[in-house]
């Protein structure tokens, strides 16, 4: 007996003798033994199992929400007490997917809400339910841009996330897509001059980040206008900026797609968060992932289902969009129930703040001596040029209870001793202030 | 009614605190700086807070009651899970090494756990879901015969027909032919038509075992022996794991590359699809090309190594679905060596009692014993009575009940696939095969009334034809 296996010995007799059986044993003919257990220990009392896991908790070390200056993908933002509530209702948590619509609305409603929310935010016109993280996503969408354009040449901005290349690379090479990395110049923005050199005729898509790994905001107007029109613009975007930064879609893009943790969810060392994808109404059949589409009951009652299902593994198997069928539907909950809290102002003020206080925060670097390394403008991150002993540093905050910038040195090497600095709305003038003490000590 | 029409222009559910720096001159040329704001709910909390209520009174859940789909393993989500996994949500992923110790800590031991219980020799636990695992899995396989040099040659990944969709869509997305092996007439794999496509042009032969009809592959070391003659690896569909932890593991049966869903057989919720953790291993041969990092233990501690040369690289960012992983830890330690065995015996329990008390009035595809689950072969039944499968699983709802997975596997008609899982009460059980009777029995009498349903649900049957032919993609 065991608190979540309700059996008894005698309802095990019962159900063998329905059965036509003696033993459990002869359930399992079929199976060659291979082993007698495992060699993992026995299991333990929720009181046991607590003590055990705290004691892994206590080697880890927590900082104060206002002392983090670390980004780089993943931000720390404040969470309303509300979004952790109303996510934690069961009939959210344990459901699987919408299978059944009849008995699924909320989840449907919700995630139909959701790309409402990314569609706004975007500028797009179609979002999808979710991907597993903006890494992933930005791979999906460069297989996309060969799906819509037949062709396998890719010119990805060096500024996007490394991660996201890196995935971008491991997804497309069994499809024998090209991809070529477009350089930076001195702004910190994708190299215009560059880029024109290098689009053909056999270009699929070009990708750049808003704003970029460095914080810098690109000039989309200038890049899709250095671009022809049948080549596929994919934007990956940070999501809080949007409320502050023009749209994507107003500039023309085709695919948008980016990390969503930054939108009410914890950093969870990195996953899960999810990945958005918002597109066009014309490429909508080349999408990857589920999309919920509004529809009536045969009384004429509103209600939601999942849409455009032919492009998904579970008809077309190897024909599919995608693979994709897992996604993070209950990420994109606490996506939506954050957006519904902040509103458009509330999410405008966080992007302002965050705005204001990594530009407040620059300046005092600056007067410091840690000078930044590109002039382009930037959004809530930048990258400043830092003493060879920065890395040590950067360790040693831990020590005052700093999560400090992140010396992005070992990836990009051509920068040499140089830090990605990250300020949001919850760092306070007196954590600021101390970072720059201690960085220019 | 959706959260945009209770929005009204200027209210608001947030509070910052007041702002104390000085307003910096925005530098932003005036072509970037966003004019028109987002439409997004303006909503006060309360509204936030009955909004979401009210969506989640319109699910069901596990926690609602019995959720017997197939191949999903909707089994009991433990709440300490949850509690254990709100302890470690504020880590970033970029923090110094030393200070994440006891969540690498996790991640090592969870991985050690899980390559004992699919007997593999290495793991990565970065992908985010069971199809996630499978691309990485070929993805994995492809690099190993890259590096023998075999790539050119072999292409095809073989598929029984009776496979996850997901199976040969990850084939194709790693770039191989996917070939369908039809199944035997015991709902296996055919050993003939085995061999007919088994050459040097295979790579990968991927298969579920216990397979989606719920039947053990019972020759599966025959099937290893003849993939691995012909150089070919062999890939564990690992969503049918629930059957059989205690009793044999993947790699002792010849498996080369096995992928677990963490959201079914170790207990961690679904989460309305997601996000789930599907955990690759394999054996020893296969472990240079697994993505980076991979977390070893080194002395007495465990660290993330990136370095390795053949790597197929990352398939997502960071760790995977960390979260996700420390609810699988909790569940593992709570159930331990005996536990697990004994999950997979009353699941299997659990399943024949179904399966013998419904056959008494439904026909089953392969009338046997079953593993975790079985599956229904309506196709007679809705010829007699005009009743089809899809008609039962709508009148289920109106029982109160969830509906199997329906229509699939593939091979089998107007399928209905039942798994009621370990957690499932024998009480539970009588209520659902009462359900079912009393279905039986309407469709012979008043087969109109089970194909109208359902009726007692927050909306009835759905028009999906016409929500994909004039699509509405969002809220206007």
């Amino acid at each position: 007996m065991h608190r979540y296996i309700p059996h008894t010995e005698e309802e095990i007799k019962q159900m063998l003798q329905e059965i036509g059986i003696n033993s459990i044993d002869e359930l399992f003919v079929d199976v060659p033994k291979t082993i007698d257990g495992y060699n993992i220990p026995e299991g333990k009392d929720e009181f046991t199992v607590r003590k055990d896991i705290e004691k892994l908790v206590k080697q880890n070390v927590y900082f104060e929400p206002e002392n983090v200056f670390l980004g780089a993908g993943i931000y720390v933002h404040h969470i309303p007490t509300v979004v952790k509530h109303m996510a934690s209702n069961p009939n959210f948590v344990t459901a699987y997917t919408p299978y059944q619509a009849e008995v699924s609305q909320g989840t449907l409603q919700m995630l139909f809400e959701y790309q409402t929310m990314m569609c706004e935010l975007t500028g797009m016109e179609v979002s999808n339910s979710s991907m597993y993280d903006g890494a992933s996503a930005f791979a999906e969408s460069l297989l996309m841009a060969t799906r819509i354009t037949g062709k396998t040449k890719m010119l990805v901005a060096r500024t996007i996330n490394p991660e996201y290349r890196t995935v971008a690379r491991t997804y497309t090479k069994p499809q024998g897509i090209e991809i070529t990395e477009v350089n930076y110049d001195k702004s910190g923005r994708i190299d215009l001059a560059q880029l024109k050199n290098m689009i053909d005729n056999q270009t699929a898509a070009v990708a750049v980040a808003y704003t970029n790994f460095f914080g810098i905001v690109e000039d989309l107007k200038s890049i899709r206008e250095a671009i022809p029109s049948n080549v596929v613009f994919i934007v990956v975007a940070e999501p809080v900026s949007l409320a502050l930064l023009e749209a994507p879609g107003k500039f023309g893009a085709d695919i948008v797609v980016g990390e969503g943790q930054s939108l009410g969810v914890t950093p969870n060392l990195g996953g899960p968060g999810i990945g958005f994808f918002t597109t066009l109404e014309k490429h909508v059949r080349k999408m990857p992932g589920r999309i919920i589409g509004q529809t009536k009951d045969l009384e004429g009652k509103k209600g939601y289902v999942m849409i455009l299902q032919t492009r998904e593994q579970h008809i077309r198997r190897e024909k599919a969009t995608s693979n994709i069928c897992s996604n993070q539907a209950y990420i994109a909950l606490i996506n939506a129930i954050y957006l519904s809290t902040m509103g458009p102002q509330g999410l405008k003020e966080v992007a302002w703040r965050s705005y204001n206080n990594a530009h407040y925060l620059a300046k005092k670097l600056e007067e410091n001596g840690l000078p930044r390394l590109f002039d382009g403008e930037f959004f809530n991150e930048f990258v400043v040029k830092v003493p060879e002993s920065y890395r040590t540093k950067w360790h040693e905050m831990v020590k005052e209870g700093i999560l400090g910038p992140i010396p992005i040195d070992r990836v990009y090497k051509e920068l040499g001793p140089s830090a990605l600095v990250c300020s949001t709305e919850v760092n306070t003038k007196t954590s600021i202030e101390k970072l720059v003490e201690v960085m220019s000590k | 009614m959706t959260i945009f029409e209770k929005s009204t222009c200027g209210r608001k559910g947030y509070e910052l605190p007041p702002y104390e720096l000085p307003e910096m001159s925005c530098a932003l040329p005036e072509h970037l700086i966003r004019k028109e704001k987002p439409k997004l709910p303006e909503v006060s909390e309360l509204d936030v807070v009955r909004h979401y209520t009210e969506l989640a009174l319109k699910n069901y859940s596990v926690d609602r009651g019995f959720y017997p789909l197939g191949s999903c393993t909707m089994k009991y989500n433990p709440k300490i899970n949850e509690d254990m996994a709100s302890l470690f949500t504020n880590l970033h992923p970029m923090q110094p090494r030393e200070t994440i110790q006891g969540a690498v800590h996790l991640m090592g031991h969870l991985k050690e756990l899980l390559c004992e219980i699919t007997g593999t020799d290495d793991m990565t636990l970065q992908p985010a879901a069971g199809a996630h695992g499978e691309l990485t899995g070929l993805l994995i396989a492809r690099a190993y015969f890259e590096d023998k040099g075999e790539l050119e040659k072999r292409k095809k990944v073989l598929v029984p027909d009776s496979a996850h969709g997901t199976n040969p869509a990850s084939a194709a997305m790693a770039g191989f032919e996917v070939v369908e092996l039809k199944s035997g007439s015991d709902g296996c794999v055919n050993i003939e038509e085995l061999k007919a496509h088994l050459d040097d042009t295979v790579a990968v032969i991927m298969l579920t075992n216990p397979n989606t009809l719920g039947l053990f592959e019972k020759d599966i070391l025959t099937i290893a022996k003849l993939a691995h003659e012909f150089g070919a690896l062999l890939y564990y569909d690992g969503a049918n794991l629930n059957a059989i932890m205690g009793r044999t593991r993947p790699g002792d049966m010849g498996f080369d590359i096995v992928h677990l869903n963490l959201h079914k057989t170790f207990s961690t919720p679904h989460g309305m699809g997601g996000p789930g953790s599907g955990p690759i291993g394999v054996k020893a041969h296969l472990a240079p090309y697994l993505p980076v990092p991979v977390i070893r233990k080194l002395q007495d501690k465990y660290d993330l190594d990136y370095n390795l040369p053949k790597t197929i690289g990352m398939v997502r960012s960071f760790y995977g679905n960390f979260i996700v992983m420390v609810k699988a830890y909790t569940y593992i330690l709570t159930m331990g060596n005996k536990g697990l065995k004994h999950v997979s015996d009353m699941a299997v329990l659990n399943a024949n009692y179904l399966r013998a008390k419904l056959s008494k009035l439904y026909k089953i595809a392969y009338d046997r014993v079953c593993m975790h689950e079985f599956v229904i072969d309506n196709e007679e039944f809705a010829k007699k009575t005009g009743v089809k499968t899809l008609d039962i699983a709508k009148r289920l709802l109106d029982y109160g009940l969830h509906a199997p997975t329906v229509y699939f596997p593939l091979i089998v008609h107007e399928a209905i696939m039942i798994e009621p899982t370990e957690t499932e009460s024998k009480q539970t059980l009588d209520i659902f095969v009462e359900a079912m009777e009393k279905i039986y029995n309407e469709a012979l009498e008043k087969p109109e009334l089970v194909k109208g349903a359902p009726y007692t649900t927050p909306v009835r049957k759905l028009d999906d034809v016409n929500a994909t032919k004039y699509p509405v993609f969002r809220y206007k």
